[in-house]
């Protein structure tokens, strides 16, 4: 019963880990995955994926889901 | 429709011959080719640039291109569409994406085109280290186009 957390890019320097699987007793989201896995407030600009789909704060995770976090992308080119 | 990740550095201009004429149901169908090539700079916001880490999330990455490209094809009438984009190491002067739309007629070509590379840069989860003199940073997202 866990939820696997992965986080990206700055955000991944930030809390000095790249990916952990969390215990998802007592979680209902988004919000609670950061704050179960980081312990700090959550970053103004941060973005969030649940099962490679952007999530927002307060949608419902589950059990066996990968939920990811990262900045804001810079993809392609000028 | 191909959508490709690269870990290596390619040659957009030979992967586009090789794509066209690979797709043999193309041949005869299409009246306009619009390409456009991204390509590493050796400067960006006043600061010389060394080289460059394109990290990204592999699997979503893939899947978010690929809707972007099925998007293009359900919105214009194109015949064809190739997307391909690095990521790991790049040097100045590599290509970074490179998008290619084969289509009957110019305007769905340049459209698709524009829109593939315009969504793929909010959409597709992509960050940019650079390597500069003064170390390394990531790159913040420039504003979004007018």
């Amino acid at each position: 019963m866990s939820i696997t957390v992965r986080f990206f890019a700055s955000v991944r320097e930030r809390v000095g880990k790249e990916r952990e699987a969390i215990d998802c007793a007592g979680i209902s989201n988004v919000a609670d995955v950061w704050r179960q896995s980081t312990r700090v407030a959550m970053p103004d600009n941060l973005l969030a994926a649940i099962n490679m789909e952007y999530a927002r704060p307060d949608q419902p995770v589950r059990d066996g889901d990968e939920v990811a976090f990262f900045p804001p992308v810079t993809g392609g080119a000028p | 429709m191909t959508v490709r990740l690269l870990a290596e550095a390619f040659d957009p201009w030979r992967e586009i011959v090789h794509h066209q004429e690979a797709q043999s149901a193309l041949a005869g169908k299409f009246g306009a080719t619009t390409v456009f090539v991204g390509t590493l700079r050796d400067f960006n916001q006043d600061r010389a640039v060394r080289a460059m880490t394109l990290e990204h999330y592999a699997p979503m990455t893939q899947k978010h291109l690929e809707r972007v490209a099925a998007e293009a094809s359900s919105r214009w009438p194109i015949a064809d569409l190739l997307v391909i984009h690095r990521y790991g190491e790049l040097s100045p002067n590599d290509p970074i994406v490179c998008v290619a739309v084969w289509a009957e007629r110019r305007e769905a070509a340049f459209a698709a085109c524009r829109y593939v590379i315009d969504e793929l840069k909010t959409r597709a989860p992509f960050w940019k280290q650079e390597q500069t003199p003064q170390g390394r940073r990531w790159v913040a997202p420039e504003p979004k186009a007018e």
